[in-house]
């Protein structure tokens, strides 16, 4: 029965963030079922995909602060109808950003060189290590967004309510939206 | 000094130039100076001395003679001859009444019967070449403080300002407000206490018009602020002067100090009752002094920024009390109306707008420097003809009028009258007199950012919509001039146009966008242009 | 005192001769978004969030320097106002670096506050990121140049309630900033009193005490109106 209504596909990224806004998703706890009812989700960081799939709504967490994330990201938005960004670093940079007022250099020094014990070197060249971008930006400032969900993290419910909305085919509320 | 001294002096005074065999001008200001007339004079002097001439060649300095392109020039009473690029080793021939050392300076002599000068039409700069603004019996052989004679003796206060009325004057600082009803409002006042402010910031960029006059006949805004002092009922003026203009701020200081020692400023005027001092007050170089509210501000030791209006000056300005504030060029306007009568003012010029104009050519224009055009004068008249042209045989793109404020006019409207009406119409504005004209290598998207990038360094800082926005709006036009900007770019910049436009404090925010949208009026091709072949950006 | 009747969002309403539509309008209901304006000092009309259309005029007026008139009709939150005050705070998020997450005030904000109220979910225009001070030379008190709006709350409540005149502004447009006397470090002031009025009306994390970490600050705004009661009708009265 179920198949016959084919389920919206979903999927969750990571990209510049500290995974907060996933953890914050997981609180959905019991709730992930009802989620599940409403929705396939296709990819997650914690599914194993080597191509992106097709998808009809994509959360998205993080900043876009590296090569890789740009790349990602804009490969995302082919694939994906509607297209979240999922908490402050995605909607903001916010923390992820707070390097921005120092050059990338400046930056690598301080990781690198000032605080490390052992003098490795700054990683140049290195496929393992994607180069980072000049600046750190919000993901609407790289590709189209089409809704914005503040909070470091939002919460639970604020998910929730957003995603019950947004599947169920409703323009999802905007109270409660708040940075921070 | 009485008024019966003050007629004394101008006919003693004309007779003694009278029985001179020659008095030679070198100018004095600002751009002469700077390419060396200071040494031209010097040398000039030195002949006189070493011909023994000193009895009957006069070497004294001038106002702006406007072609500063061609300076240092030196005009010649006798023959009424002017000179360009004169050099110090000419000073000989030109000191010598014989017509064949004369005739080594032919190369040099200037056409005064060309249109630059046949086409021009001079009320505020009529004093430049035929006084030097040094010496206070020169400013009274040509006239002077007699507008000021005939008021205090003959006119009521509301008369005076019928005259000013009459003559349909505008306010030359930018907004074109009518002078006439802002002296009522003033007058109307009944505070005891009163202040005319003459504001001499002029922060355009490329401007040099009220420096010109204030350089070249400073008694002349003196005389017009102490009429005005007389119309309103105040007894204290005060120029605010931009701490850049080094020469005329001397020039001021001598001339005051001459007009206070001749009783023709202080505590009784030509031995009458009135009463007028003046102060300077110098600025430190911010464009939004220029402002009334924020200059009112800055004159009064606060930090230079604008306030709400109402209430406007005239009611609550200076200290709170009524306070007249004009333009340099408003105020040397008024001697001639009280003397010659606004109806003979009203006479030049069209129907919304009398009197003439002051403008400072910059750019690819041929004659660069400083030209009085009567009010309705076409852009075509004031570039080709009397400016000469473009030069290397460029073509004409567009001109810049109004300055951070104004906008970009092409070439379909070169026919347009220039006044206040006719500019606005056309999405510019008269401005201050800054004209700056583009040829064809001009990018016009660059040159919005260029003025936006001043409005960006120039804003006070008090309203986010200014403060910020003329950040963003100069980030996206560099950002698109560099071939980076995206059409979500341009959606912006328009937003951030009207945002400005409709919401700043005040008219340094408020006109701002101008330039961004006469660009995108006219040369909205441009634009797409930059677009179209731009990389990175968004998707 | 002459009584003025008004229209405001098409509602009738009354004020007092000099006193602004700002006033009038919040005390009878209709809370215009403001951030530099605070009760108890004098209004700047700086941040442009309380302008409002008025009927017959063209241009829109700072309702907190605009006193009421006979018969005005105003119009405080049409769909242009709305627009241009979003986009105003679009550029004052922009504008210095305000990470709400990281930040003591983070859920008390006043602008945090505005963007939920007027619903400004994102910035479509560039960060500016510039690089600023944290001045923490004072005993009690920081002071976070990262997250100032430059409202002048602080200077004016410092100026006029205090008396103390401790901080002004210097430089001009976007690198305008905040400082205590001329220029020195907030803890070498000569002249603050170390009272914390400023503290207490800055409307962001910018002015904070000591020892707070991420939202815990929290700040009073009534001892103002307690000095201003107290003041004008010389009262002692919370
Ligand atoms: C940002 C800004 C700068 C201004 N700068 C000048 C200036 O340099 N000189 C000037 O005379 N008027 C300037 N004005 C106009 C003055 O505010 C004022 O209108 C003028 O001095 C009035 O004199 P008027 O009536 O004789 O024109 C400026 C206005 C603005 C908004
Ligand atoms: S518009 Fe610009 S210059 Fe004028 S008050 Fe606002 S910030 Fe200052
Ligand atoms: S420190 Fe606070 S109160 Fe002072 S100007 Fe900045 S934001 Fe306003």
């Amino acid at each position: 029965m179920d198949s016959l209504i084919k389920k919206p596909r979903l999927a969750t990224v990571w990209l510049g963030g500290c995974s907060g806004c996933h953890m914050s998703f997981l609180d959905l706890d019991e709730r992930l079922i009802d989620l599940h009812q409403m929705a396939e989700l296709c990819a997650s960081p914690l599914t194993d995909y080597k191509d992106f799939p097709e998808v009809d709504v994509t959360l998205v967490e993080g900043a876009v602060a590296n090569e890789e994330h740009l790349e990602h990201i804009r490969h995302i938005r082919k694939h994906t109808k509607l297209l979240i960004s999922f908490g402050d670093c995605a909607v903001t940079g916010n923390v992820t950003a707070l390097r921005n007022m120092f050059g990338v250099e400046e930056v690598l020094d301080r990781a690198y060189r000032e605080t490390s014990t052992q003098v490795i070197g700054i990683p140049r060249g290195n496929h393992a290590v994607p180069k980072l971008l000049d600046r750190v930006r919000p993901v609407h400032e790289v590709v189209k967004v089409d809704y914005f969900l503040q909070g470091c993290p939002p919460s639970a419910d604020k998910i929730y309510s957003f995603l019950m909305d947004l599947l169920a085919g409703r323009q999802p509320k905007v109270e409660e939206r708040r940075f921070g | 000094m009485t008024i019966e001294e003050l007629s004394d002096i101008q006919e003693q005074e004309q007779a003694r130039q009278q029985k001179l065999a020659n008095r030679i001008y070198c100018c004095t200001a600002a751009g002469c100076v700077s390419c060396g007339a200071d040494r031209v004079r010097q040398s000039l002097h030195a002949e006189v001395k070493k011909a023994g001439l000193q009895e009957q060649v006069e070497v004294c300095g001038s106002g702006c003679m406007g072609l500063c392109s061609q300076g240092p020039l030196v005009r010649s009473a006798a023959d009424d001859a002017l000179y360009g690029h004169v050099s110090p080793e000419e000073a000989a021939a030109l000191v010598s009444g014989n017509p064949v050392d004369r005739q080594l300076l032919a190369g040099k002599r200037i056409d005064t019967t060309a249109p630059f000068f046949a086409l021009q039409h001079k009320i505020v700069l009529a004093n430049s070449g035929v006084m030097d603004p040094e010496i206070l019996n020169d400013y009274i052989a040509v006239g002077g403080y007699q507008a000021l004679a005939h008021a205090v003796t003959e006119l009521s206060p509301p008369e005076v300002i019928e005259e000013i009325k009459q003559s349909g004057l505008r306010g030359r600082g930018g907004a074109g407000y009518p002078t006439g009803l802002k002296w009522e409002l003033v007058a109307k006042q009944s505070s005891q206490i009163k202040y005319v402010v003459c504001n001499a910031d002029e922060g355009d960029p490329g401007a040099f018009m009220d420096r010109s006059v204030l350089e070249g006949d400073p008694h002349r805004v003196l005389e017009g602020m102490a009429l005005a002092g007389y119309a309103v009922g105040a007894q204290q003026g005060y120029i605010y002067v931009r701490g850049e203009y080094g020469l005329a701020i001397q020039r001021l200081q001598t001339a005051i100090k001459q007009a206070e020692r001749a009783d023709l400023l202080g505590n009784r005027v030509l031995g009458t009752g009135f009463q007028f001092r003046v102060d300077l007050r110098i600025g430190a170089g911010a464009f939004v002094c220029g402002e009334e509210t924020a200059l009112i501000a800055s004159i009064e030791g606060k930090r230079g920024q604008p306030r709400q209006r109402p209430p406007y000056p005239p009611e609550s300005g200076l200290w709170e009390r009524p306070t007249l504030i004009n333009n340099v060029e408003t105020f040397a306007n008024i001697p001639p109306i009280i003397a010659k009568g606004g109806e003979w003012f009203a006479s030049i010029g069209t129907a919304g707008s009398k009197g003439t104009k002051v403008f400072a050519l910059a750019g690819k224009i041929v004659n660069t420097g400083l030209i009085e055009a009567p009010m309705g004068a076409s852009l075509r008249t004031i570039i080709f003809d009397i400016g000469g042209g473009i030069p290397d045989g460029g073509r004409f793109k567009a001109a810049q009028t109004g300055g951070p404020s104004g906008g970009c006019i092409p070439e379909q409207f070169l026919d347009v009258p220039v006044d206040y009406e006719s500019l606005a119409k056309i999405g510019s504005i008269m401005g201050s007199g800054g004209l700056i004209v583009m040829d064809e290598s001009s990018d016009m998207v660059d040159v919005a950012r260029f003025f936006m990038e001043f409005c960006m360094d120039e804003s006070c800082g008090k309203c986010i919509p200014c403060r910020v926005g003329t950040v963003q709006m100069h980030d996206i036009l560099a950002r698109m001039t560099r071939g980076e900007g995206t059409p979500a770019d341009l959606d912006m910049l328009e937003q951030l146009c009207t945002l400005l436009r409709e919401t700043s404090l005040c008219g340094l925010g408020q006109t701002a966008p101008n330039p961004v949208l006469s660009t995108l009026r006219f040369f909205r091709h441009e634009y797409d242009a930059k677009l179209a072949a731009s990389r990175g950006g968004a998707q | 005192m002459s009584v003025k009747t008004l229209t405001i969002d098409g509602k009738m309403v009354t004020g007092i001769a000099g006193e602004t539509i700002f006033n009038v309008a919040w005390n009878s209901g209709v809370r215009i978004p403001r951030l530099c304006h605070v009760g108890g000092v004098s209004d700047v009309g700086a941040c442009r969030l309380c302008l409002v259309e008025i009927e017959g005029q063209k241009k829109l007026m700072a309702s907190c320097m605009t006193n009421v008139e006979e018969g005005m009709v105003v119009r405080t939150n049409t769909e242009r106002l709305q627009s241009h005050r979003r986009l105003i705070l679009e550029l004052l998020f922009a504008e210095r670096n305000h990470i709400c997450a990281v930040c003591v005030m983070n859920g008390q904000c006043e602008l945090q506050d505005m963007a939920e109220e007027l619903g400004m979910d994102h910035v479509r225009m560039r960060y500016l990121f510039p690089k600023l001070e944290v001045d923490t030379s004072h005993e009690r008190f920081g002071l976070d140049h990262n997250r100032c709006i430059l409202c002048t709350r602080c200077v004016r409540v410092c100026d006029e309630v205090e008396g103390a005149h401790t901080w002004d502004l210097k430089g001009r447009g976007v690198n305008s900033l905040i400082i205590a006397d001329l220029g020195e470090p907030w803890g070498q002031s000569d002249t603050c009193t170390s009272c914390g009025k400023c503290v207490q009306v800055c409307p962001t994390g910018a002015l904070f005490s000591k020892g707070r970490t991420v939202g815990e600050m929290r700040k009073d705004r009534r001892f103002l109106k307690y000095i201003v009661t107290a003041r004008e009708k010389h009262q002692w009265i919370r």
